[in-house]
């Protein structure tokens, strides 16, 4: 009889909600993962987006990453959140008459930008076309990997190509989670705490200005620039997506310094200042000079100004 | 007593002129130019750094001031690099068209009048006009500064040597690697490949 209860329990069968309820405590369990129990992470994974959080939230994210990054890289980082400055949209003037392809700001925006060097991410791509040769409707016939003993070279010129930060961003129109928006200045941003890396704006931006990171980028621990914004240079995470942001640390400012680029120009053909200001460097050559942007049929709007100057 | 106090009073004050003098001239003496700024213009604030001028060459004055002043087109036997290495429209120049004969360490406007090495841009505007007047504007050269605040300019001989002022080549930087040849690897901190542009001031 005794036997017979016992046998009767064992064999009862597992109603459809106990094995649901069952299953579903059961995967939780398997989510929470055993190794990092510590509270920065639960902080991390339950960041609210940027531009929804109050200032004591963006102060305590910054607090909680500024820990995090002198735990990995042995060193004390400045991150700042400066907002835009009211009354400013950032224009930039590259003159294609001038540029001689020698890649000095190629790298020095590696350098300021924290951009990782192995595996290696560069933001600015210098094409090189052959004159007289079908060009700005045929990008595809440029050459990037062109490495002379001197340049400029007989026969050729230069074209940098970097984020156009239009004002139209096809980038931002496909992000799923909203991690890439634009700025009030003007500059497109990517939050890379909430970027889930399914690379959507790469493939939706028409000047091929976005880099991912496939693998947790590497940086010398001497060439950490620790001067860095939340939306821009600070250092990035395996799996996400980054892009130029016309060196917002150092622009963002009264006064704001020119983006690195323009000041390693050794021949002076990078060009940056206020739209909306009428004496500035960028209004003067939009009013005086030859000015055309990249791919203008597509209505993307950028915010970058390739001109010549002579 | 009294006496030796006078004598260490005037020493140091001898010796803190010398140090006053010795400072400022050897500062980097940047020049705003107020004198390009006539009413009309929206030129923006700047300061240019002093030229380059060559040590042990400048001033001029500590030869040419002797010297007869000499305006044959020649084979120059001192200057020798310049005379052979000129490329400046050097069939219709020669050295006194621009360094002023009487006082060497001047140069001179085709209209007469002298200005100083530091201020050589009105020189070089005379003729290259279009150029000058983008270079007032921000437009032409390399800028540093603020974008919102004092530029810093360079004077055209900084970039342009004066007596070949076409650009020189320069050796690139690195291409970007290439898709193929990139391999999955675990470097120690001294394999990272290091920058070839240090920080940006």
């Amino acid at each position: 009889m005794k036997n017979n209860e016992k046998k009767r329990i064992l064999t009862k069968p597992i109603s459809r909600r106990e094995l649901l309820k069952g299953s579903a405590f059961g995967l939780a369990s398997l989510a929470i993962p055993i190794g990092k129990v510590d509270a920065s992470f639960w902080e991390a994974f339950f960041q609210k987006h940027f531009r929804e959080m109050n200032r004591d939230e963006v102060k305590a994210v910054i607090a909680r990453l500024e820990k995090e990054y002198y735990k990995k890289y042995n060193k004390n980082f400045n991150i700042k959140t400066t907002e835009a400055i009211p009354g400013t949209l950032f224009g930039y003037g590259l003159d294609l008459s001038r540029c001689i392809g020698c890649r000095r700001c190629v790298y020095a925006c590696v350098r300021e930008n924290n951009q990782s060097r192995d595996p290696q991410i560069h933001w600015i791509t210098v094409l090189r076309f052959k004159k007289g040769e079908k060009w700005v409707n045929d990008l595809e016939r440029a050459e990037k990997y062109y490495y002379p003993e001197e340049v400029p070279e007989e026969g050729y010129f230069y074209m940098p190509v970097q984020c156009q930060q239009c004002e139209n961003p096809p980038c931002v129109k496909v992000c799923p989670t909203q991690a890439t928006w634009k700025e009030p200045d003007g500059i497109v941003v990517v939050d890379y705490n909430w970027c889930i890396g399914c690379r959507y704006c790469m493939a939706a931006c028409p000047y091929g200005a976005r880099r991912f990171n496939w693998a947790e980028p590497r940086i010398a621990r001497e060439e950490l620039n620790t001067n860095v914004h939340y939306l821009g240079n600070r250092p990035r995470y395996k799996g996400v997506v980054e892009k130029c942001t016309f060196c917002i640390q150092r622009t963002r400012g009264n006064p704001g310094r020119y983006p690195a680029c323009v000041e390693i120009c050794p021949v002076g053909a990078r060009k940056f200042g206020n739209l909306l200001d009428p004496k500035s460097e960028i209004r003067y050559i939009i009013e005086n000079k030859r000015v055309f942007r990249l791919k203008e049929d597509l209505n993307t709007q950028p915010k970058f100004f390739y001109f010549f100057a002579t | 007593m009294d006496k030796k106090r006078y004598v260490y009073a005037i020493l140091f004050a001898f010796l803190f002129i010398i140090a006053i003098s010795g400072n400022t001239s050897g500062e980097e003496k940047e020049q705003t130019r107020a004198s390009l700024k006539k009413p009309g213009h929206n030129l923006p604030e700047f300061v240019v750094p002093p030229p380059p001028l060559s040590e042990g060459i400048f001033p001029c004055s500590q030869c040419h001031a002797d010297m007869e002043p000499n305006p044959t087109r020649r084979e120059l036997t001192f200057h020798t690099e310049i005379s052979k290495g000129f490329n400046h429209a050097k069939e219709q120049r020669w050295c006194l068209d621009c360094h002023n004969p009487d006082d060497r360490d001047k140069l001179r406007l085709a209209s007469g009048k002298l200005i100083s090495f530091e201020e050589s841009e009105y020189l070089c505007g005379q003729c290259h006009g279009t150029i000058f007047r983008d270079w007032k504007y921000g437009i032409h050269g390399k800028r540093t500064g603020y974008w919102n605040g004092k530029k810093v300019y360079r004077l055209c001989v900084h970039c342009h040597y004066p007596h070949w002022p076409k650009f020189q080549p320069i050796k690139p930087l690195p291409p970007p690697e290439k898709p193929s040849n990139i391999k999955y690897r675990k470097l120690s901190d001294d394999e990272i490949p290091r920058n070839p542009i240090g920080d940006i001031q």
